[in-house]
């Protein structure tokens, strides 16, 4: 008989402590399903961010870091340049990549570090309870934006792939959401890509994924899925913006 | 090895992070020690080495929280608005127990400040900088001969406690020239291998390089485990070096440059029959408050002489604990204090002297 649904070795047997619903859980499984896949859980340093999952250094199998808020590719570019040999990646929200450490991110990938970064776009900073991210829709109501975002004011949904898909360092960028089980095997062809392109030494791969937060929208589970398919997908366009050949 | 060259001070302390096993740089540009980094971009690459001018000082700081992370002997060195970015960096590879070595060349401040030298990062040393309770040892050479010695042993204490190690200095020490010899030099491969660091959980239990303790019971368990660390480099970590205290009725507190100014102070001094003698503080954390305490017993007064408006003399009034006056005399902004400044101090406050 062939095993077809096991849990990830790269997983601890830890319970992850995420909302019901929010779909961190989901993007997890899939980065340790790949490690797994890949036959690297030996090789492989995670860096874990400041956000709602802070604590995935308690929750991948791997050797991992807790970076301090945004620096999670600095910490990386530090551990890989020690390890040249070894997998780096890091997970980030989107309050910690394409906020506080839009720096980070946008230098590790203009110097083509040899590392892999899930980033998780939930349009809103989960931890600190729901206040407006870079990556907050027009007109989205958060903690911060209370009359939805205004553009005038509090500027646009920042668009992270697309920007980092003109940089030469970026190796390969896509994507990708996990409201649906196509689409969640999808994301994980892309983060397979993201590892390989590391092992390969393309150069730097992020994988952006569109993730619910039902807890700080205020909507159920499945109505958070529906929000985000109707809402976040049309802003934030799926695909992949770049791949080295 | 054994003989001496002429070096520079920024680029000495390089070649001793290099002699000393350290193979890792991340820093950004910042005056008055590019020097270093400069000899670091051009040496490293020859000894097998990473070089890395990073994006800001943050990420520099981050950088070698994960390289230090990752088992490394690393170095950063920045001056005065430069350690005050890196202060994020600090306060994490302090939580998270991780060995690595901070140069700051201190220049004038507050704010941009001016890029003359300067001591008045005494307080963001030694007081903390970065947010929690933590201690960095830091050392302060008066020499560039110093300042290699000093370096190689940063390296040495950082490992042994697994805590960061800066060295403070100024851009006198810095472009000073100055005959150096290397003392010994050490192949990183020799090193002792971290079993903390995190290189690939290969059969074994995963490591985590981590400062996070969400249970305060945790964190203060974390706190007092790194409170005992700190009190243990109180015991064995004082250094400092004394002159003429034998007779001395008024002795000069001071370190860095300015003890090395203070010396040709006190023989303008004893040339007018002023009996004056020096400790320096070799690190200023921990402090060397047992020879002040003692000192407190024999002489009559004592003056510290900063480039700052007075940081160190608050550690050495702790010290002296009220038994005797402490004088203070400092130069700030990138002024340097003369010798005959110092002697017109000693003579004013010369009514102390019996
Ligand atoms: C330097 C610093 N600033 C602010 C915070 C507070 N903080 C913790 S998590 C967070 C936002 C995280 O949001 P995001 O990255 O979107 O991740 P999510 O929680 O949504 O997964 C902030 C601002 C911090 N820990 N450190
Ligand atoms: S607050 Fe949002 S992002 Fe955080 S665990 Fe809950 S649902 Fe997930």
């Amino acid at each position: 008989m062939k095993l077809v649904a096991g849990y990830p070795d790269s997983l601890t047997e830890k319970p992850f402590h995420y909302c019901p619903g929010c779909t961190h859980g989901i993007i997890h499984r899939l980065v340790a399903e790949v490690i797994d896949e890949l036959g690297i859980r030996e090789e492989t340093i995670g860096v874990a961010p400041v956000g709602c999952s802070v604590l995935a250094y308690e929750y991948f199998d791997v050797d991992m870091f807790e970076a301090s808020h945004g620096r999670a590719p600095a910490v990386a570019t530090g551990v890989k340049r020690v390890h040249p040999d070894k997998i780096v990646f890091t997970y980030q929200g989107d309050g910690d990549l394409a906020s506080i450490g839009t720096a980070e991110i946008i230098h590790a990938a203009n110097r083509g570090e040899k590392i892999t970064t899930i980033f998780v776009n939930n349009a809103i900073y989960g931890m600190t309870g729901g206040q407006m991210a870079p990556t907050t829709l027009v007109g989205q109501k958060t903690t911060t934006s209370p009359f939805g975002r205004d553009t005038n004011t509090a500027g646009h949904p920042i668009k992270i792939s697309e920007m980092l898909s003109v940089l030469d360092g970026s190796a390969y960028i896509a994507r990708v959401s996990v409201h649906d089980p196509k689409h969640i095997r999808q994301a994980k062809k892309a983060i397979k890509k993201a590892f390989q392109v590391q092992i390969e030494g393309k150069g730097f791969a992020l994988v952006e994924v569109l993730s619910a937060c039902p807890t700080n929208w205020g909507m159920a589970p499945v109505e958070a899925v529906k929000w985000l398919a109707d809402n976040m997908v049309p802003t934030y366009p799926l695909g992949e913006f770049k791949e080295v050949e | 090895m054994g003989e001496k060259i002429l070096m520079k001070g920024n680029e000495a302390i390089a070649e001793a992070a290099i002699k000393a096993g350290c193979r890792y740089f991340f820093g950004y540009p910042i005056t008055p020690q590019n020097a270093l980094p400069e000899y670091m971009s051009r040496r490293l690459p020859e000894v097998g080495g990473v070089f890395l001018q990073a994006e800001s000082e943050v990420a520099a700081s981050n950088m070698v929280y994960g390289a230090a992370g990752a088992g490394a002997r690393v170095l950063t060195s920045s001056s005065s608005p430069g350690i005050s970015l890196k202060m994020e960096g600090i306060s994490y590879i302090a939580g998270a127990e991780l060995p690595a070595v901070i140069v700051n060349m201190m220049r004038g401040g507050p704010g941009l400040g001016g890029i003359q030298p300067s001591q008045s990062d005494y307080f963001q040393a030694t007081k903390g900088g970065g947010h929690g309770d933590y201690r960095l040892v830091v050392l302060a050479p008066s020499s560039v001969q110093e300042a290699v010695d000093l370096t190689m042993e940063a390296f040495e204490i950082a490992d042994r406690y697994r805590n960061p190690v800066m060295i403070v200095g100024d851009g006198i020490i810095g472009q000073m020239m100055e005959p150096v010899e290397f003392k010994k030099e050490i192949d990183p491969a020799d090193l002792p291998k971290k079993d903390w660091a995190t290189d690939g959980a290969k059969g074994r239990e995963k490591n985590v390089i981590n400062s996070l303790f969400l249970d305060p019971r945790e964190l203060e368990k974390h706190n007092l485990k790194l409170k005992a660390k700190y009190d243990k480099m109180k015991e064995k970590e004082v250094r400092y070096e004394t002159y003429k205290m034998d007779d001395a009725e008024l002795v000069i507190v001071a370190y860095g440059t300015t003890a090395r100014i203070a010396l040709s102070a006190i023989e303008l001094a004893r040339e007018k029959g002023i009996k004056v003698g020096l400790i320096r503080p070799i690190s200023l954390f921990p402090f060397p408050e047992k020879i002040i305490a003692e000192a407190a017993g024999k002489v009559n007064s004592f003056l510290v002489v900063e480039m700052s408006a007075g940081q160190m003399v608050e550690d050495v009034r702790l010290a002296v604990n009220g038994k005797k006056e402490v004088y203070f005399y400092g130069r700030t902004g990138g002024m340097v204090p003369s010798p005959e400044e110092i002697v017109e101090e000693i003579v004013k406050i010369g009514g102390a002297i019996k």
